[in-house]
Protein backbone atom coordinates (compact mmCIF):
# COMPACT_ATOMS: atom_id res chain seq x y z
CA UNK A 1 0.00 0.00 0.00
CA UNK A 2 2.75 2.44 0.90
CA UNK A 3 4.27 2.51 -2.61
CA UNK A 4 0.90 3.46 -4.06
CA UNK A 5 0.46 6.15 -1.37
CA UNK A 6 3.66 7.83 -2.48
CA UNK A 7 2.33 8.15 -6.04
CA UNK A 8 -0.53 10.41 -4.90
CA UNK A 9 -0.33 14.17 -5.06
CA UNK A 10 -0.24 15.81 -1.65
CA UNK A 11 -3.85 17.00 -2.01
CA UNK A 12 -4.97 13.44 -2.83
CA UNK A 13 -3.00 12.01 0.10
CA UNK A 14 -4.53 14.58 2.47
CA UNK A 15 -7.97 13.47 1.24
CA UNK A 16 -7.18 9.80 1.99
CA UNK A 17 -6.19 10.74 5.53
CA UNK A 18 -9.32 12.84 6.04
CA UNK A 19 -11.54 10.05 4.77
CA UNK A 20 -9.85 7.63 7.18
CA UNK A 21 -8.46 5.28 4.51
CA UNK A 22 -4.97 5.81 5.83
CA UNK A 23 -3.67 7.31 9.05
CA UNK A 24 -1.43 10.36 9.25
CA UNK A 25 1.14 8.21 11.09
CA UNK A 26 1.21 5.60 8.29
CA UNK A 27 1.60 8.35 5.72
CA UNK A 28 4.48 9.91 7.63
CA UNK A 29 6.23 6.56 8.05
CA UNK A 30 5.92 5.78 4.34
CA UNK A 31 7.39 9.16 3.37
CA UNK A 32 10.08 8.99 6.04
CA UNK A 33 11.23 5.62 4.73
CA UNK A 34 11.29 6.97 1.19
CA UNK A 35 13.17 10.15 2.16
CA UNK A 36 15.75 7.95 3.89
CA UNK A 37 16.67 6.55 0.44
CA UNK A 38 17.95 9.96 -0.70
CA UNK A 39 21.06 9.50 -2.84
CA UNK A 40 20.96 13.01 -4.31
CA UNK A 41 22.18 14.87 -1.18
CA UNK A 42 18.80 16.62 -1.21
CA UNK A 43 18.34 16.34 2.57
CA UNK A 44 20.59 17.67 5.31
CA UNK A 45 18.45 16.35 8.18
CA UNK A 46 15.47 13.99 8.49
CA UNK A 47 12.80 13.91 11.20
CA UNK A 48 12.41 10.65 13.12
CA UNK A 49 8.90 11.42 14.29
CA UNK A 50 6.09 13.64 13.04
CA UNK A 51 6.02 16.89 15.04
CA UNK A 52 2.24 17.26 14.81
CA UNK A 53 -0.69 14.85 14.78
CA UNK A 54 -1.78 15.61 11.23
CA UNK A 55 -5.14 17.05 12.30
CA UNK A 56 -6.13 19.80 9.89
CA UNK A 57 -6.61 20.65 6.26
CA UNK A 58 -3.14 19.42 5.25
CA UNK A 59 -4.06 15.99 6.55
CA UNK A 60 -0.69 14.93 7.90
CA UNK A 61 1.09 15.13 4.54
CA UNK A 62 4.69 15.84 5.59
CA UNK A 63 6.59 18.77 4.12
CA UNK A 64 10.29 19.13 3.30
CA UNK A 65 11.65 22.45 4.54
CA UNK A 66 14.55 24.40 3.06
CA UNK A 67 17.43 24.70 5.50
CA UNK A 68 16.99 28.51 5.40
CA UNK A 69 13.98 28.30 7.73
CA UNK A 70 14.70 28.33 11.46
CA UNK A 71 13.18 25.31 13.17
CA UNK A 72 13.32 25.07 16.94
CA UNK A 73 15.82 22.53 18.21
CA UNK A 74 16.50 21.24 14.69
CA UNK A 75 19.70 22.05 12.76
CA UNK A 76 19.14 25.17 10.62
CA UNK A 77 22.36 26.18 8.88
CA UNK A 78 21.12 27.89 5.68
CA UNK A 79 23.56 25.64 3.84
CA UNK A 80 26.52 27.35 5.56
CA UNK A 81 29.43 25.92 7.54
CA UNK A 82 29.33 29.07 9.66
CA UNK A 83 26.01 27.82 11.13
CA UNK A 84 26.84 24.11 11.13
CA UNK A 85 24.96 22.41 13.97
CA UNK A 86 23.07 25.60 14.93
CA UNK A 87 19.74 24.76 16.57
CA UNK A 88 17.54 27.86 16.74
CA UNK A 89 15.40 28.61 19.79
CA UNK A 90 12.33 29.35 17.66
CA UNK A 91 10.50 28.27 14.50
CA UNK A 92 9.79 30.33 11.38
CA UNK A 93 6.18 31.52 11.13
CA UNK A 94 5.60 29.78 7.79
CA UNK A 95 6.73 26.40 9.15
CA UNK A 96 4.63 26.90 12.28
CA UNK A 97 1.56 27.68 10.17
CA UNK A 98 1.98 24.56 8.05
CA UNK A 99 2.45 22.54 11.19
CA UNK A 100 -0.72 24.00 12.68
CA UNK A 101 -2.60 23.07 9.50
CA UNK A 102 -1.52 19.45 9.89
CA UNK A 103 1.73 19.17 7.92
CA UNK A 104 4.59 17.70 9.96
CA UNK A 105 8.17 18.48 8.92
CA UNK A 106 9.78 15.63 6.98
CA UNK A 107 13.29 17.05 6.87
CA UNK A 108 15.53 20.00 6.05
CA UNK A 109 16.71 20.36 2.49
CA UNK A 110 20.05 21.30 1.02
CA UNK A 111 20.54 24.71 -0.61
CA UNK A 112 23.12 27.17 -1.87
CA UNK A 113 24.80 28.81 1.10
CA UNK A 114 22.54 31.61 2.40
CA UNK A 115 20.43 31.13 -0.77
CA UNK A 116 23.17 32.59 -2.97
CA UNK A 117 23.37 30.55 -6.13
CA UNK A 118 21.58 29.10 -9.12
CA UNK A 119 22.99 25.56 -9.05
CA UNK A 120 23.18 24.38 -5.44
CA UNK A 121 26.94 24.00 -5.93
CA UNK A 122 27.49 26.74 -3.33
CA UNK A 123 26.17 24.59 -0.47
CA UNK A 124 28.60 24.17 2.40
CA UNK A 125 27.42 20.57 2.55
CA UNK A 126 28.02 19.43 -1.02
CA UNK A 127 26.01 19.85 -4.21
CA UNK A 128 22.63 18.25 -4.90
CA UNK A 129 22.22 16.05 -7.98
CA UNK A 130 19.36 16.49 -10.44
CA UNK A 131 17.14 13.37 -10.44
CA UNK A 132 16.69 13.65 -14.23
CA UNK A 133 20.43 13.34 -14.79
CA UNK A 134 22.68 12.96 -11.79
CA UNK A 135 25.62 14.62 -13.54
CA UNK A 136 23.60 17.85 -13.70
CA UNK A 137 22.63 20.55 -11.21
CA UNK A 138 19.09 20.77 -9.78
CA UNK A 139 19.18 24.57 -9.93
CA UNK A 140 19.24 26.80 -6.92
CA UNK A 141 19.10 28.01 -4.40
CA UNK A 142 16.17 25.79 -3.31
CA UNK A 143 17.82 22.85 -5.13
CA UNK A 144 17.35 20.31 -2.35
CA UNK A 145 13.62 21.06 -2.08
CA UNK A 146 13.17 20.83 -5.87
CA UNK A 147 15.19 17.64 -6.27
CA UNK A 148 13.40 15.97 -3.32
CA UNK A 149 9.96 16.64 -4.82
CA UNK A 150 11.02 15.71 -8.38
CA UNK A 151 12.62 12.46 -7.24
CA UNK A 152 9.59 11.49 -5.14
CA UNK A 153 11.58 11.85 -1.90
CA UNK A 154 9.00 14.34 -0.56
CA UNK A 155 5.34 14.93 -1.35
CA UNK A 156 5.93 18.68 -1.37
CA UNK A 157 8.40 21.22 -0.09
CA UNK A 158 8.88 24.85 0.76
CA UNK A 159 11.67 27.11 -0.41
CA UNK A 160 12.52 30.77 -0.72
CA UNK A 161 12.94 32.98 -3.77
CA UNK A 162 15.05 36.15 -3.90
CA UNK A 163 15.97 36.28 -7.60
CA UNK A 164 14.50 32.98 -8.82
CA UNK A 165 15.47 30.49 -6.11
CA UNK A 166 12.09 28.70 -6.17
CA UNK A 167 11.18 29.05 -9.85
CA UNK A 168 14.50 28.14 -11.47
CA UNK A 169 15.12 24.88 -9.55
CA UNK A 170 11.45 23.97 -10.07
CA UNK A 171 12.01 24.46 -13.82
CA UNK A 172 15.24 22.47 -13.91
CA UNK A 173 13.68 19.59 -11.95
CA UNK A 174 10.33 19.49 -13.79
CA UNK A 175 8.03 20.52 -10.94
CA UNK A 176 5.86 23.51 -9.95
CA UNK A 177 7.30 26.43 -7.96
CA UNK A 178 5.45 29.59 -6.86
CA UNK A 179 7.09 32.82 -5.75
CA UNK A 180 4.30 34.80 -4.05
CA UNK A 181 3.84 38.56 -3.93
CA UNK A 182 6.33 40.21 -1.57
CA UNK A 183 4.65 40.34 1.82
CA UNK A 184 2.23 37.46 1.22
CA UNK A 185 4.17 35.17 3.54
CA UNK A 186 5.93 36.14 6.74
CA UNK A 187 9.72 36.27 6.60
CA UNK A 188 9.99 35.75 10.37
CA UNK A 189 12.46 32.94 10.98
CA UNK A 190 13.82 32.93 7.44
CA UNK A 191 17.56 33.48 7.69
CA UNK A 192 17.79 36.77 5.82
CA UNK A 193 19.59 37.12 2.48
CA UNK A 194 18.08 40.25 0.84
CA UNK A 195 15.22 41.45 2.99
CA UNK A 196 13.43 43.57 0.37
CA UNK A 197 13.31 40.61 -2.05
CA UNK A 198 13.13 37.36 0.00
CA UNK A 199 9.82 35.50 -0.14
CA UNK A 200 8.82 31.95 0.86
CA UNK A 201 6.78 29.72 -1.43
CA UNK A 202 5.81 26.14 -2.32
CA UNK A 203 7.58 23.58 -4.57
CA UNK A 204 5.13 20.86 -5.56
CA UNK A 205 4.25 18.16 -8.07
CA UNK A 206 1.28 20.05 -9.45
CA UNK A 207 -0.48 23.40 -9.38
CA UNK A 208 -3.27 22.27 -7.04
CA UNK A 209 -0.71 21.22 -4.44
CA UNK A 210 1.03 24.60 -4.83
CA UNK A 211 -2.26 26.41 -4.15
CA UNK A 212 -3.06 24.22 -1.15
CA UNK A 213 0.34 24.63 0.45
CA UNK A 214 0.50 28.37 -0.29
CA UNK A 215 -2.95 28.86 1.25
CA UNK A 216 -1.57 27.68 4.58
CA UNK A 217 1.73 29.59 4.34
CA UNK A 218 0.35 33.05 3.58
CA UNK A 219 -0.97 35.57 6.04
CA UNK A 220 -0.12 38.64 8.04
CA UNK A 221 2.25 38.10 10.94
CA UNK A 222 2.90 40.50 13.80
CA UNK A 223 6.53 39.30 13.82
CA UNK A 224 7.15 40.62 10.26
CA UNK A 225 5.97 44.19 9.81
CA UNK A 226 6.37 43.88 6.02
CA UNK A 227 3.95 40.95 5.83
CA UNK A 228 0.58 41.93 4.44
CA UNK A 229 -1.55 38.84 4.14
CA UNK A 230 -3.65 38.37 1.04
CA UNK A 231 -6.70 40.41 0.02
CA UNK A 232 -8.60 37.20 -0.78
CA UNK A 233 -8.28 33.57 0.27
CA UNK A 234 -6.18 31.32 -1.94
CA UNK A 235 -8.63 29.35 -4.06
CA UNK A 236 -7.92 25.82 -5.25
CA UNK A 237 -7.60 26.23 -9.03
CA UNK A 238 -10.23 24.71 -11.29
CA UNK A 239 -9.90 26.43 -14.70
CA UNK A 240 -9.59 24.20 -17.76
CA UNK A 241 -9.85 27.01 -20.33
CA UNK A 242 -8.13 30.36 -20.85
CA UNK A 243 -10.89 32.12 -22.79
CA UNK A 244 -10.39 35.86 -22.83
CA UNK A 245 -7.19 35.78 -20.74
CA UNK A 246 -4.60 38.13 -22.24
CA UNK A 247 -1.00 36.85 -22.16
CA UNK A 248 1.95 39.12 -22.88
CA UNK A 249 5.27 37.79 -24.15
CA UNK A 250 8.18 40.13 -23.32
CA UNK A 251 10.75 39.75 -26.13
CA UNK A 252 13.53 40.77 -23.71
CA UNK A 253 12.93 37.61 -21.64
CA UNK A 254 12.09 35.16 -24.40
CA UNK A 255 14.37 35.91 -27.36
CA UNK A 256 18.10 36.41 -27.23
CA UNK A 257 19.93 34.09 -24.86
CA UNK A 258 17.22 31.41 -24.76
CA UNK A 259 18.59 28.10 -26.07
CA UNK A 260 16.69 26.62 -29.05
CA UNK A 261 15.29 23.58 -27.19
CA UNK A 262 13.82 25.82 -24.48
CA UNK A 263 12.44 28.20 -27.08
CA UNK A 264 10.75 25.29 -28.90
CA UNK A 265 8.94 24.19 -25.71
CA UNK A 266 8.04 27.81 -25.03
CA UNK A 267 6.57 28.20 -28.55
CA UNK A 268 4.54 25.01 -28.03
CA UNK A 269 3.23 26.52 -24.79
CA UNK A 270 2.14 29.71 -26.54
CA UNK A 271 0.28 27.60 -29.13
CA UNK A 272 -1.34 25.67 -26.29
CA UNK A 273 -2.46 28.93 -24.64
CA UNK A 274 -4.19 29.97 -27.88
CA UNK A 275 -5.81 26.54 -28.25
CA UNK A 276 -7.30 27.05 -24.78
CA UNK A 277 -8.78 30.39 -25.82
CA UNK A 278 -6.10 32.71 -24.46
CA UNK A 279 -4.79 35.68 -26.43
CA UNK A 280 -1.05 36.06 -26.92
CA UNK A 281 0.63 39.34 -27.82
CA UNK A 282 4.05 40.88 -27.47
CA UNK A 283 4.56 43.37 -24.65
CA UNK A 284 7.84 45.14 -23.93
CA UNK A 285 9.67 45.30 -20.61
CA UNK A 286 12.33 47.77 -21.80
CA UNK A 287 14.36 47.89 -18.59
CA UNK A 288 14.48 44.18 -17.92
CA UNK A 289 17.87 44.01 -19.62
CA UNK A 290 19.19 46.05 -16.71
CA UNK A 291 17.50 43.88 -14.08
CA UNK A 292 20.55 41.64 -13.59
CA UNK A 293 22.70 44.70 -12.88
CA UNK A 294 20.21 46.16 -10.42
CA UNK A 295 19.67 42.79 -8.76
CA UNK A 296 23.37 42.03 -8.36
CA UNK A 297 23.84 45.36 -6.59
CA UNK A 298 20.71 45.43 -4.41
CA UNK A 299 20.77 41.81 -3.26
CA UNK A 300 24.51 41.80 -2.32
CA UNK A 301 24.15 45.21 -0.65
CA UNK A 302 21.35 43.92 1.58
CA UNK A 303 23.22 40.65 2.10
CA UNK A 304 26.39 42.41 3.21
CA UNK A 305 24.37 44.07 5.98
CA UNK A 306 22.33 40.97 6.88
CA UNK A 307 25.38 38.70 7.06
CA UNK A 308 27.25 41.06 9.40
CA UNK A 309 25.57 39.16 12.25
CA UNK A 310 27.63 36.04 11.55
CA UNK A 311 30.68 37.05 13.54
CA UNK A 312 31.35 34.14 15.87
CA UNK A 313 29.93 35.83 18.99
CA UNK A 314 26.36 34.67 19.60
CA UNK A 315 25.97 31.44 17.62
CA UNK A 316 27.65 29.26 15.06
CA UNK A 317 31.29 28.61 14.44
CA UNK A 318 34.15 30.64 15.96
CA UNK A 319 37.81 30.95 15.03
CA UNK A 320 40.36 33.47 16.28
CA UNK A 321 43.93 34.31 16.81
CA UNK A 322 43.95 36.26 20.05
CA UNK A 323 42.00 39.50 19.73
CA UNK A 324 38.42 40.41 18.90
CA UNK A 325 39.12 41.70 15.38
CA UNK A 326 40.77 38.42 14.44
CA UNK A 327 37.74 36.60 15.88
CA UNK A 328 35.44 38.41 13.45
CA UNK A 329 37.76 38.12 10.49
CA UNK A 330 38.86 34.51 10.91
CA UNK A 331 35.39 33.23 11.78
CA UNK A 332 34.06 34.78 8.57
CA UNK A 333 37.07 33.70 6.52
CA UNK A 334 36.64 30.07 7.55
CA UNK A 335 32.85 29.94 7.81
CA UNK A 336 31.78 31.53 4.52
CA UNK A 337 32.18 29.95 1.09
CA UNK A 338 33.53 31.73 -1.99
CA UNK A 339 30.19 32.91 -3.41
CA UNK A 340 29.09 34.41 -0.08
CA UNK A 341 32.42 36.25 0.22
CA UNK A 342 32.06 37.50 -3.34
CA UNK A 343 28.61 38.93 -2.65
CA UNK A 344 29.62 40.47 0.65
CA UNK A 345 32.48 42.22 -1.16
CA UNK A 346 30.25 43.46 -4.02
CA UNK A 347 27.61 44.64 -1.57
CA UNK A 348 30.06 46.37 0.74
CA UNK A 349 31.70 48.04 -2.25
CA UNK A 350 28.34 49.22 -3.65
CA UNK A 351 27.44 50.75 -0.28
CA UNK A 352 30.85 52.21 0.50
CA UNK A 353 31.64 55.89 0.62
CA UNK A 354 32.25 57.31 -2.85
CA UNK A 355 30.46 54.49 -4.69
CA UNK A 356 27.02 54.54 -3.07
CA UNK A 357 25.39 56.94 -5.54
CA UNK A 358 26.94 55.36 -8.63
CA UNK A 359 26.02 51.81 -7.68
CA UNK A 360 23.41 51.24 -4.97
CA UNK A 361 21.62 54.57 -5.53
CA UNK A 362 21.32 53.99 -9.28
CA UNK A 363 20.25 50.38 -8.79
CA UNK A 364 17.29 51.57 -6.68
CA UNK A 365 16.25 53.88 -9.52
CA UNK A 366 16.51 51.08 -12.06
CA UNK A 367 14.27 49.11 -9.72
CA UNK A 368 11.64 51.84 -10.04
CA UNK A 369 11.88 51.65 -13.85
CA UNK A 370 11.45 47.88 -13.78
CA UNK A 371 8.37 48.13 -11.56
CA UNK A 372 6.98 50.84 -13.89
CA UNK A 373 7.52 48.54 -16.91
CA UNK A 374 5.47 45.81 -15.23
CA UNK A 375 2.72 48.27 -14.28
CA UNK A 376 2.47 49.44 -17.88
CA UNK A 377 2.45 45.86 -19.17
CA UNK A 378 -0.37 44.83 -16.85
CA UNK A 379 -2.52 47.63 -18.23
CA UNK A 380 -2.48 45.74 -21.51
CA UNK A 381 -2.34 42.07 -20.47
CA UNK A 382 -3.49 39.93 -17.55
CA UNK A 383 -0.39 37.77 -17.28
CA UNK A 384 3.13 37.66 -18.67
CA UNK A 385 4.57 34.40 -19.96
CA UNK A 386 8.29 33.66 -20.38
CA UNK A 387 10.68 30.73 -20.16
CA UNK A 388 11.80 30.30 -16.52
CA UNK A 389 15.41 29.51 -17.35
CA UNK A 390 17.28 30.12 -20.61
CA UNK A 391 18.69 26.59 -20.52
CA UNK A 392 17.85 23.15 -19.22
CA UNK A 393 19.81 21.86 -16.22
CA UNK A 394 23.53 22.30 -16.86
CA UNK A 395 26.35 20.00 -15.82
CA UNK A 396 27.79 20.00 -12.30
CA UNK A 397 30.94 22.13 -12.49
CA UNK A 398 30.06 23.53 -15.91
CA UNK A 399 29.50 27.13 -14.78
CA UNK A 400 30.92 27.19 -11.26
CA UNK A 401 34.20 28.73 -12.45
CA UNK A 402 32.49 31.74 -14.03
CA UNK A 403 30.35 33.66 -11.53
CA UNK A 404 29.25 36.30 -14.03
CA UNK A 405 27.93 33.66 -16.46
CA UNK A 406 26.02 32.10 -13.56
CA UNK A 407 24.49 35.50 -12.64
CA UNK A 408 23.48 36.23 -16.22
CA UNK A 409 21.56 32.94 -16.43
CA UNK A 410 19.04 34.42 -13.94
CA UNK A 411 17.71 37.03 -16.35
CA UNK A 412 14.21 35.52 -16.72
CA UNK A 413 13.53 35.41 -12.98
CA UNK A 414 15.15 38.49 -11.35
CA UNK A 415 12.81 41.21 -12.68
CA UNK A 416 9.74 39.93 -10.76
CA UNK A 417 11.12 40.09 -7.20
CA UNK A 418 12.56 43.54 -7.95
CA UNK A 419 8.94 44.60 -8.57
CA UNK A 420 7.57 42.41 -5.75
CA UNK A 421 5.15 40.60 -8.07
CA UNK A 422 4.19 36.90 -8.01
CA UNK A 423 5.25 34.32 -10.59
CA UNK A 424 4.96 30.58 -11.02
CA UNK A 425 7.05 28.07 -12.96
CA UNK A 426 5.35 24.97 -14.35
CA UNK A 427 6.86 22.24 -16.51
CA UNK A 428 6.26 22.92 -20.21
CA UNK A 429 7.86 19.81 -21.67
CA UNK A 430 11.25 18.26 -22.30
CA UNK A 431 14.30 19.30 -24.30
CA UNK A 432 17.09 16.73 -24.68
CA UNK A 433 15.20 14.62 -22.14
CA UNK A 434 15.38 17.38 -19.51
CA UNK A 435 12.53 19.51 -18.15
CA UNK A 436 11.84 23.03 -19.42
CA UNK A 437 9.98 25.49 -17.20
CA UNK A 438 7.41 28.05 -18.31
CA UNK A 439 6.88 31.10 -16.11
CA UNK A 440 3.61 33.00 -15.61
CA UNK A 441 3.78 36.35 -13.80
CA UNK A 442 0.99 38.69 -12.75
CA UNK A 443 0.41 41.90 -10.81
CA UNK A 444 0.82 41.99 -7.02
CA UNK A 445 -1.68 39.68 -5.26
CA UNK A 446 -2.86 38.03 -8.48
CA UNK A 447 -1.91 34.57 -7.19
CA UNK A 448 -5.40 33.16 -7.77
CA UNK A 449 -5.34 34.33 -11.39
CA UNK A 450 -1.85 32.86 -11.89
CA UNK A 451 -2.77 29.54 -10.25
CA UNK A 452 -5.94 29.21 -12.31
CA UNK A 453 -4.13 29.86 -15.61
CA UNK A 454 -1.30 27.54 -14.60
CA UNK A 455 -3.85 24.83 -13.78
CA UNK A 456 -5.51 25.06 -17.19
CA UNK A 457 -2.14 25.03 -18.93
CA UNK A 458 -0.84 22.15 -16.81
CA UNK A 459 -3.79 19.98 -17.82
CA UNK A 460 -3.39 20.83 -21.50
CA UNK A 461 0.35 20.09 -21.40
CA UNK A 462 -0.04 16.83 -19.50
CA UNK A 463 3.61 16.75 -18.42
CA UNK A 464 4.76 13.39 -17.04
CA UNK A 465 6.53 14.58 -13.93
CA UNK A 466 8.60 11.53 -13.13
CA UNK A 467 12.25 11.27 -14.17
CA UNK A 468 12.63 8.10 -16.24
CA UNK A 469 14.91 6.18 -13.90
CA UNK A 470 13.34 7.10 -10.55
CA UNK B 1 37.17 47.83 -12.61
CA UNK B 2 38.30 47.24 -9.09
CA UNK B 3 41.93 46.85 -8.08
CA UNK B 4 43.71 44.79 -5.45
CA UNK B 5 43.90 47.65 -2.95
CA UNK B 6 40.16 48.34 -3.23
CA UNK B 7 39.37 44.66 -2.67
CA UNK B 8 41.52 44.66 0.46
CA UNK B 9 39.87 47.89 1.66
CA UNK B 10 36.35 46.50 1.14
CA UNK B 11 37.33 43.20 2.79
CA UNK B 12 38.50 45.12 5.86
CA UNK B 13 35.22 47.06 5.97
CA UNK B 14 33.35 43.74 5.81
CA UNK B 15 35.55 42.11 8.48
CA UNK B 16 36.53 39.45 5.99
CA UNK B 17 40.04 38.03 5.91
CA UNK B 18 41.11 36.91 2.45
CA UNK B 19 44.08 34.75 1.51
CA UNK B 20 46.48 36.10 -1.13
CA UNK B 21 45.03 33.65 -3.60
CA UNK B 22 41.49 34.86 -2.80
CA UNK B 23 42.46 38.52 -3.23
CA UNK B 24 43.88 37.68 -6.63
CA UNK B 25 40.82 35.73 -7.76
CA UNK B 26 38.23 38.15 -6.31
CA UNK B 27 39.94 41.12 -7.98
CA UNK B 28 39.48 39.52 -11.39
CA UNK B 29 35.97 38.20 -10.75
CA UNK B 30 34.64 41.40 -9.17
CA UNK B 31 36.09 43.45 -12.02
CA UNK B 32 34.25 41.50 -14.67
CA UNK B 33 31.02 41.55 -12.63
CA UNK B 34 31.27 45.31 -12.01
CA UNK B 35 32.10 45.95 -15.68
CA UNK B 36 28.81 44.31 -16.59
CA UNK B 37 26.87 46.06 -13.83
CA UNK B 38 28.17 49.44 -14.98
CA UNK B 39 25.78 49.23 -17.91
CA UNK B 40 23.31 51.04 -15.67
CA UNK B 41 25.52 54.15 -15.73
CA UNK B 42 24.37 54.70 -19.34
CA UNK B 43 20.70 55.13 -18.32
CA UNK B 44 19.18 58.55 -17.77
CA UNK B 45 17.83 58.26 -14.23
CA UNK B 46 17.98 61.86 -13.06
CA UNK B 47 14.27 62.31 -12.36
CA UNK B 48 13.58 58.78 -11.17
CA UNK B 49 12.77 58.21 -7.52
CA UNK B 50 14.57 55.28 -5.90
CA UNK B 51 12.67 52.16 -4.77
CA UNK B 52 14.17 50.63 -1.66
CA UNK B 53 11.04 48.67 -0.89
CA UNK B 54 8.21 47.52 -3.16
CA UNK B 55 5.43 47.67 -0.63
CA UNK B 56 4.08 51.08 0.27
CA UNK B 57 3.87 50.71 4.02
CA UNK B 58 2.92 53.15 6.70
CA UNK B 59 4.63 52.64 10.03
CA UNK B 60 3.39 49.45 11.62
CA UNK B 61 2.76 50.11 15.30
CA UNK B 62 1.76 48.02 18.27
CA UNK B 63 0.99 48.77 21.88
CA UNK B 64 4.12 49.05 24.05
CA UNK B 65 3.21 46.30 26.47
CA UNK B 66 5.72 44.13 28.33
CA UNK B 67 5.64 40.45 27.39
CA UNK B 68 7.96 37.49 27.95
CA UNK B 69 11.15 37.46 25.93
CA UNK B 70 13.68 34.72 25.23
CA UNK B 71 15.05 33.45 28.57
CA UNK B 72 18.71 34.27 29.01
CA UNK B 73 19.89 30.66 29.20
CA UNK B 74 18.10 29.87 25.92
CA UNK B 75 19.60 32.92 24.23
CA UNK B 76 23.08 31.87 25.39
CA UNK B 77 22.67 28.17 24.62
CA UNK B 78 24.16 28.36 21.11
CA UNK B 79 27.00 30.72 21.98
CA UNK B 80 30.51 29.49 21.16
CA UNK B 81 31.62 30.88 24.54
CA UNK B 82 29.51 32.17 27.43
CA UNK B 83 29.94 32.74 31.15
CA UNK B 84 26.26 32.02 31.79
CA UNK B 85 25.39 35.73 31.93
CA UNK B 86 26.65 36.99 28.60
CA UNK B 87 28.66 36.22 25.49
CA UNK B 88 32.39 35.97 26.15
CA UNK B 89 34.85 37.35 23.61
CA UNK B 90 38.58 38.11 23.67
CA UNK B 91 39.64 41.64 24.52
CA UNK B 92 39.56 44.08 21.61
CA UNK B 93 43.02 45.22 22.56
CA UNK B 94 44.70 41.86 23.17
Amino acid sequence: MSAELLELTAAQAAERVRSGEVSAAELFDAWRARAGEDELNAYLWLADEPDCDGEGPLGGVPVAVKDLFCTEGVPSAAGSRILEGYRPPYTATVVKRLNGAGAPMLGKTNMDEFAMGSSNENSGFGPVENPWDRSRVPGGSSGGSAAAVAAGLAPWAIGTDTGGSIRQPAALCGIVGLKPTYGACSRYGMIAFASSLDQAGPLTRDVTDAALLFRHMAGRDACDSTSLGLPEEVALPSAERLDGVRFGVPPELSGEGIEPGVRAVFDDTLARIEELGGQVSEVALPHSNEAISAYYLIAPAEASANLARFDGVRYGARAHNGDLLSLYERTREQGFGAEVKRRILIGTYALSSGYYDAYYGRALKVRTKIADDFRAAFERVDLLVTPTSPTVAFGLGEKSGDPLAMYLSDFCTVPMPLAGIPAISIPGGLSEGLPVGVQLAGPAFSENRILDAAHALEHAIGFDGRPAHV
Amino acid sequence: MIDREQVLHVARLARLRLSDEEVERMTGELSSILDHIERISALDLDDVRPTSHVVELENVLRADEPRPSLPRDVALAEAPDSDGRGFRVPSPGA
